[in-house]
């Protein structure tokens, strides 16, 4: 009777209770959200909206078509194969006369050069030599004069491949490959080639610095995680204070120590290790030690948290069983520290990956990585395209490498819950 | 060592002290570049060696009647601060917001809002500039305080969102329910507790912009160059004793906020401890 008497209680209030709760529960989750919007307006305004613009930058083409208006619609219905007709030549011509009128020959100059080396001097020439529209049917004819290279079928199909709106040049650059002459994807010419040198560079550099990183941050995690907390702590701040001490402090205290008449160098030399100073700076050498001293704090951190987290039982339990401290220690302590290891390397290795103050100023000419080239186009030489394409590429490895690091973390948090 | 792990064999012990030659090594690895170049500053000779000539302050005062350092100092400063504060404001809001929000999206939410931190500095510099300079934020000290707010926010995101996850929601209910307007229960009630979270992040916030350099490169004109990028360029050209004078003052700002960083912790630990 009593169960009678419940149901019919729930019964009567369920709805409207189970209604009322899910409303509320609703405003809650508005609530919430408006709590976040504020932040993610804002990173859409500061990060997401100019990184996006940057990627879009890698793949905008829209120069040439605006200097050359007539010539790119004249060259819309040409094959390719051979040269174009009389009215390409006469689009050209017209163009021509118009950009010089307006000044722009210079914007598409800019723009066809980086293509097809020497185009600035092909357009410029022919802007100053031209000196009245050519008469109708002759406009071929007094181009190839006025240069030769009018007559060449690379020169139209550069103008052809960068007729826009969008291009793959500039991200096909940033790999070393450009198109021929017949629109097939080939290795760049030698002298440009330079970008695939680039990435590798980088990659070795972050790879030598991660090692060194792991070599040295692992003892320190370990002596760290072993010593009682009141030792741990106060070793601690050896750590925390270069990881709290301005990234530009630390590079000029390189340089300080390293360089020619450095301390270290005067110290060798006083203590007659060596005759003559040696080069420990503006090379490989200065860029790893530097990085690495930058970088070691990331790597001891997530190494020490993980060991941290391993019982000393385990280790005990093992001795107990009869295995040799060593093997215990290779089979029972390391694979456990595994996902530490690879937290922390791929954080240093992400980190490295798009260094740029450290190298530029403890680096030589061959130490520079990506980074340096994407500021270098975007505040020397203004090639603006390429300093994007290079930017996208650098984005999607270090993305790609952060979803992985994403995927290690979580993992780990979800084996530590389960362990408690 | 006599509170080592227990040290059984011959072996365990080598490898113990082996643990602790090297360890003592990387920490003089660590500790001692920083350590080198703080004496050079108060040298009476303009020779960045050892041994020093004689001790002077020359070089602060160099530094202090520069205007150049004296002003990217305060433009360290002016970014910094405003940036802080701004973040601390949006960050907050957004930590308490993810704290009670759910959703399948939350993730990819978190991940979005935590990017500034991974994103190379250099593509992020690049993107601004190209998006700030058509309209007018280059070359100014909004553009700059909004650029470092956004790289600084994900810290207060991380340091308040920890604090939420030891915080009982219990409490903000038991507020409403006694009658607190929404905004009460947020200033009395959530914002005390929550507060150590807000100071770490501002913390994590500060240091963020007063060390950051490659957004100022790109973007400040001779107006903005704040102390990072003074140091870049001095660098560059050739480095004086000033320079060090510099970094000393640099780094006693950081041991100040990683000490006032420790100082909350223990704080907390204790009030943990004692509940």
């Amino acid at each position: 009777m009593t169960d009678a008497l419940l149901t019919g209680a729930n019964a009567s209030t369920e709805v409207p209770l189970k209604r009322r709760l899910r409303r509320a529960e609703r405003a809650r989750q508005v609530k919430a959200l408006a709590l976040v919007l504020p932040l993610l307006v804002f990173l859409l305004f500061t990060f997401a909206g100019p990184i996006a613009g940057m990627l879009w930058r890698s793949v905008d083409d829209r120069e040439v078509r605006q200097v050359l208006p007539q010539t790119i619609a004249a060259l819309a219905s040409w094959d390719g194969r051979d040269l174009p007709d009389e009215k390409a030549y006469a689009a050209l011509a017209g163009d021509i006369m118009a950009a010089r009128a307006s000044g722009t020959i210079a914007i598409a100059a800019k723009r066809l050069n980086y293509a097809l080396n020497g185009f600035r001097t092909i357009l410029t020439s022919t802007a100053r030599n031209l000196k009245t529209v050519p008469e109708p049917g002759t406009a071929r004819e007094t181009l190839g004069k006025i240069n030769p290279a009018w007559r060449e079928r690379a020169t139209w199909t550069t103008i052809k491949d960068a007729s826009g709106p969008m291009t793959g040049f500039y991200l096909l650059s940033a790999l070393d490959l450009t198109r021929n002459v017949d629109g097939a994807i080939v290795a760049a010419p030698p002298d440009q080639a330079i970008y695939r040198d680039v990435f590798v560079r980088t990659f070795l550099i972050s790879l030598s610095v991660t090692a060194l990183c792991l070599i040295l941050g692992f003892p320190v995690a370990y002596l760290l995680a072993a010593l009682p907390p009141g030792r741990s702590n106060l070793l601690m701040i050896f750590v925390l204070l270069p990881f709290w001490t301005s990234l530009l402090v630390r590079t000029c205290a390189w340089i300080v120590l390293l360089q020619g008449k450095g301390v270290v160098n005067e110290s060798l030399l006083w203590l007659g290790i060596v005759d003559t100073p040696l080069r420990l700076i503006y090379n490989r050498f200065g860029v790893c030690v530097a990085m690495t001293h930058v970088l070691l704090p990331f790597m001891i951190l997530p190494l020490y948290s993980s060991m941290k987290a391993i019982s000393p039982a385990y280790m005990r339990a093992a001795a107990s069983l009869g295995a040799p401290p060593v093997a215990a220690f290779l089979r029972i302590y390391l694979p456990q520290t595994l996902p530490g290891i690879g937290a922390g390397s791929l954080l240093v290795f992400i980190l490295a990956l798009g260094y740029y103050i450290t190298p530029a100023l403890v680096g030589g000419a061959a130490d520079q990585m990506i980074s340096y080239f994407i500021a270098l186009y975007t505040t020397e030489t203004a090639n603006w395209g390429l300093a994007s394409a290079l930017g996208a590429v650098l984005l999607l490895a270090t993305i790609l490498l952060a979803l992985v690091y994403g995927k290690l973390v979580q993992g780990q948090q979800v084996t530590g819950g389960m362990k408690n | 060592m006599s509170d080592s792990p227990s040290l059984r064999t011959p072996s365990q012990r080598i490898a113990w002290a082996a643990t602790i030659v090297i360890s003592t090594l990387v920490f003089i690895f660590l500790i001692a570049p920083i350590l080198a170049i703080m004496p050079l500053s108060f040298s009476s000779g303009s020779y960045l060696t050892y041994p020093l000539p004689g001790l002077s302050l020359r070089w602060y005062d160099d530094f202090i009647n520069s205007p150049r350092w004296m002003n990217s100092l305060k433009n360290s400063m002016i970014i910094g601060v405003a940036s802080t504060l701004l973040s601390m404001v949006l960050g907050t809001l957004a930590a308490l917001g993810l704290a009670q929000w759910k959703s399948r999206f939350k993730p990819l939410v978190l991940a979005f809002v935590l990017s500034p931190v991974v994103v190379p500095g250099v593509i992020t510099a690049v993107g601004l500039y190209f998006f700030f300079a058509p309209i007018g934020l280059t070359g100014s000290y909004l553009g700059l305080i909004l650029a470092h707010t956004a790289l600084a926010t994900p810290f207060v995101v991380i340091t308040v969102g920890a604090t939420l996850q030891s915080f009982d929601t219990n409490l903000a209910r038991a507020a409403a329910s006694l009658g607190a307007s929404p905004l009460d229960a947020f200033r009395r009630v959530i914002l005390p507790l929550i507060l150590p979270g807000v100071a770490s992040g501002a913390l994590f916030a500060f240091a963020t912009s007063f060390d950051e350099v490659v957004i100022v490169l790109f973007m400040a004109g001779p107006e903005q160059r704040t102390l990072p990028r003074e140091m870049f360029s001095g660098i560059r050209e050739n480095i004086s004793p000033t320079i060090t004078a510099a970094a000393v003052i640099l780094t006693t700002v950081s041991v100040i906020l990683l000490a006032t960083l420790e100082g909350l912790r223990r704080r907390n630990e204790r009030l943990k401890g004692s509940a």
